[in-house]
């Protein structure tokens, strides 16, 4: 019960979705079509996770889709087919993830740029960068090794479905702890916070490395699932977003938690999916993406002076 | 239900996108117009026909498809198909030349290979002394100032790769008087330029792939057609033409969907309809970039791949070869980027080029793909560049210099 309340009304809207895809696809409801469902969902769950802890302490990473892009870009043109590269370059994928993540977290916290800036700038030059590198069209090859993660299965489990597990339990777990406790109190009040002993800057930093660390392991599934492809990332980073504030996460930070902000990302995605079974046009995603951010943020303004009083 | 909701869906966009992206109607040069089916009964299964289609251009590209080009046998970016021939005797000047070109954008790897393999072009003749080339990235609107600005520098040509099509035709109207203007790939509503080069076009593209299918799959067996995104006209042709060949055939075409060109989501829907399904007999797409994501599809639910459609780019050649597939590879061939240069150097000389440049278009089949099949380039390198005799190759494509 107390799980249902912090995942909150995110559960009941999943439910419906869910069952509305199982209505129209009865193999959903088989364990192989929901593992694929899983499978498919679980970049965007990760991702969700990475942006929950910065939006939570108060800020944003716009970079997040074009750093999964630079990932599979660059896997795929450093391991060139060759299978014994695979374990360096995804050391080398997820040094990459951390340190733009400690970019994004110094410039915004030391330099004082606002994180809508410092991370839009970060995936202007990061898509930018990858399309110098690659001229637009990306060469090389993935490993079967490195495909692995995304695409292959241990036993009756897709690989992507563990590691999903491995990353939401840790993200849980990591919200229990201290850390988690003073980042949330960094985005609700960061004088509050900074005068009862929060180190806010480097809880903050921190939160942006977490996420680039997402978006690593985003990169890697998304490359494994579906290959080389130089728009992977493409839009990743308002989804995250979305997902996020769906899950009822205050966009400003202070509120919500990470796994119903991982609930949004599966919501997302099985509307996604709904949406794709009835045959209605990706077009029509961007404008469901943007109808959500808005109602969500205008929902929680409404919300807000309430649970002021509330706190009296 | 499900379907008549695809159907709003596509029509709606084709309305609100027919205004600014019509394609100019293809009068292929004397080719004569073939008995072609009427499209007007429309299946359920395909939806209704799209509002881009154009019966007469439908005839006469399928009719192309049977004609031998003219021109130089090894060189297919010089051959043309049934030209008329225009004078250009009042555009020769002497060199050196300075040519211009105002192209579209980059930002597909298709464009990329047809760019370096323009550059390359330019740098095979010594009588081009400078060439100057203006990005629009994508928008008209830059492409507009492009083309002022290019006709204001002391070009001896304009070559102009439109973005899109009605949008264009003023600014390349404005500039016909002041220079000879080539454009290619996308025509424009305007015959004021000098040619208009591109190979036979979307229907033949779309109809090569459909009548694979339909010679392959036996009878009632089940199709899946996956589009990119609806209310383009270069797509919309190549659909157009699938659809009418799917309607006259027994296949049952069990879904039209939208990848939007993305490797994941093409997966994803694939694997979506063999669970569903059980089995998928064919796959026919409107551009191969995303063939390899369908063809996993089948591998990882671990069915054999059934027939499919795609396109000349390396990876889907090589899962081809490796998999012994039943495939076929219609081409909107990139070395069509390599006739512009040509062209210009050709009407500034005063020689004669065709009014319409029809350029041919082949499809890689079983027995020819030994001969497109290039390990050695990129995997989105497309194999029709014909730019292996070109200067810099393969290393300026992105290839291994062995």
């Amino acid at each position: 019960m107390r799980a249902l309340r912090t995942l909150g009304p995110i559960v009941v809207v999943l439910a419906v979705l869910l069952a509305l895809i199982a209505a129209a696809n009865p193999f959903f409801l088989e364990p192989a079509g929901f593992l694929a469902f899983l499978k498919r969902a679980a970049p965007l769950v990760i991702l969700a996770a990475g942006q929950y802890f910065v939006i939570v302490s108060g800020e944003f990473d716009l970079s997040v889709g074009s750093l999964v892009t630079v990932q599979v870009v660059v896997a795929a043109r450093l391991i060139d087919g060759d299978e014994a590269a695979t374990w360096p370059v995804l050391a080398l994928l997820v040094a990459i993830g951390l340190l733009i993540g400690l970019a994004n977290g110094v410039i915004t916290t030391a330099l004082r740029v606002p994180s809508f800036i410092t991370t839009l700038g970060m995936m202007l030059v990061l898509s930018g960068a990858v399309f110098l590198w690659t001229g637009g069209a990306p060469r090389g090859a993935l490993s079967e090794a490195f495909r692995t993660f995304g695409r292959k299965d241990l036993g009756p489990v897709p690989w992507s479905v563990l590691i999903l597990l491995a990353a939401g339990g840790a993200a849980i777990a990591l919200m229990r702890s201290d850390f988690g406790r003073r980042l949330v109190a960094a985005g609700d009040n960061e004088r509050a916070a900074s005068l009862s002993g929060v180190r806010v800057n480097r809880t903050r930093t921190l939160a942006f490395v977490l996420s680039g660390l997402a978006a690593a392991v985003a990169g890697i599934l998304l490359g494994g699932f579906a290959g080389v492809s130089a728009q992977v990332g493409q839009g990743l980073e308002f989804q995250a977003i979305t997902a996020v504030v769906l899950g009822g996460v205050a966009l400003g930070g202070g509120r919500g938690s990470v796994a119903a902000a991982m609930a949004g990302a599966f919501t997302l995605e099985a509307l996604f999916t709904l949406l794709n079974l009835y045959g209605i046009s990706g077009a029509l995603e961007f404008a469901v993406q943007g109808v959500i951010i808005i109602a969500a943020v205008a929902a929680g303004a409404v919300r807000l002076p309430l649970r002021r009083t509330a706190h009296v | 239900m499900k379907r008549s909701i695809t159907v709003l869906v596509a029509a709606v966009s084709a309305m609100l996108l027919a205004g600014c992206a019509s394609d100019k109607p293809v009068t292929g040069g004397g080719a004569t117009a073939s008995a072609a089916p009427s499209a007007s009964a429309a299946s359920p299964a395909t939806g209704e026909q799209s509002k881009f289609f154009v019966q007469a251009d439908y005839d006469a590209q399928l009719a192309m498809r049977a004609q031998t080009a003219e021109g130089p046998e090894d060189k297919p970016w010089e051959q043309a198909i049934a030209p008329q021939m225009t004078d250009t005797a009042t555009y020769k000047k002497d060199g050196p030349y300075h040519l211009c070109f105002s192209n579209a954008a980059v930002n597909n790897p298709w464009r990329q290979v047809g760019w370096k393999t323009m550059q390359a072009e330019v740098a095979l003749h010594k009588e081009i002394a400078e060439f100057t080339a203006l990005d629009a990235e994508g928008k008209d609107d830059k492409q507009i100032s492009d083309i002022a600005e290019l006709t204001g520098k002391d070009c001896d040509a304009l070559i102009v790769s439109p973005n899109t099509t009605a949008t264009l035709t003023p600014a390349v109207s404005g500039a016909c008087p002041k220079l000879p203007v080539i454009v290619f790939d996308r025509g424009v509503e305007t015959d004021c330029p000098v040619t208009f080069i591109n190979p036979i076009g979307g229907y033949a593209f779309g109809a090569d792939g459909a009548e694979f299918l339909v010679e392959k799959v036996p009878a009632g067996g089940k199709v899946l057609a996956l589009r990119i995104l609806p209310g383009v006209d270069v797509l919309e042709t190549r659909w157009s033409a699938a659809k009418v060949t799917f309607d006259k055939s027994e296949l049952d075409v069990v879904g039209v969907e939208f990848t939007d060109g993305d490797a994941a989501k093409t997966k994803s829907i694939v694997s979506d309809y063999i669970a569903r399904h059980g089995k998928i007999d064919g796959v026919w797409m409107d551009a191969g970039a995303t063939a390899v994501a369908a063809i996993e599809a089948f591998e990882d639910a671990g069915q054999p791949v059934p027939a499919i459609v795609g396109e000349d780019q390396q990876d889907f050649l090589q899962k081809w070869k490796d998999g012994n597939l039943t495939a076929v590879a219609p081409t909107y061939p990139t070395y069509q980027w390599r006739t512009p240069i040509i062209a210009a150097l050709k009407i500034l000389k005063g020689e004669e080029v065709p009014k319409t440049w029809k350029l041919p278009q082949p499809k890689i089949t079983s027995e020819n793909l030994d001969s497109y099949l290039q390990p050695d380039m990129p995997p989105l390198h497309y194999a029709l560049c014909g730019c292996e005799d070109l200067p810099g190759f393969p290393g300026a494509w992105g290839g291994k210099e062995n």
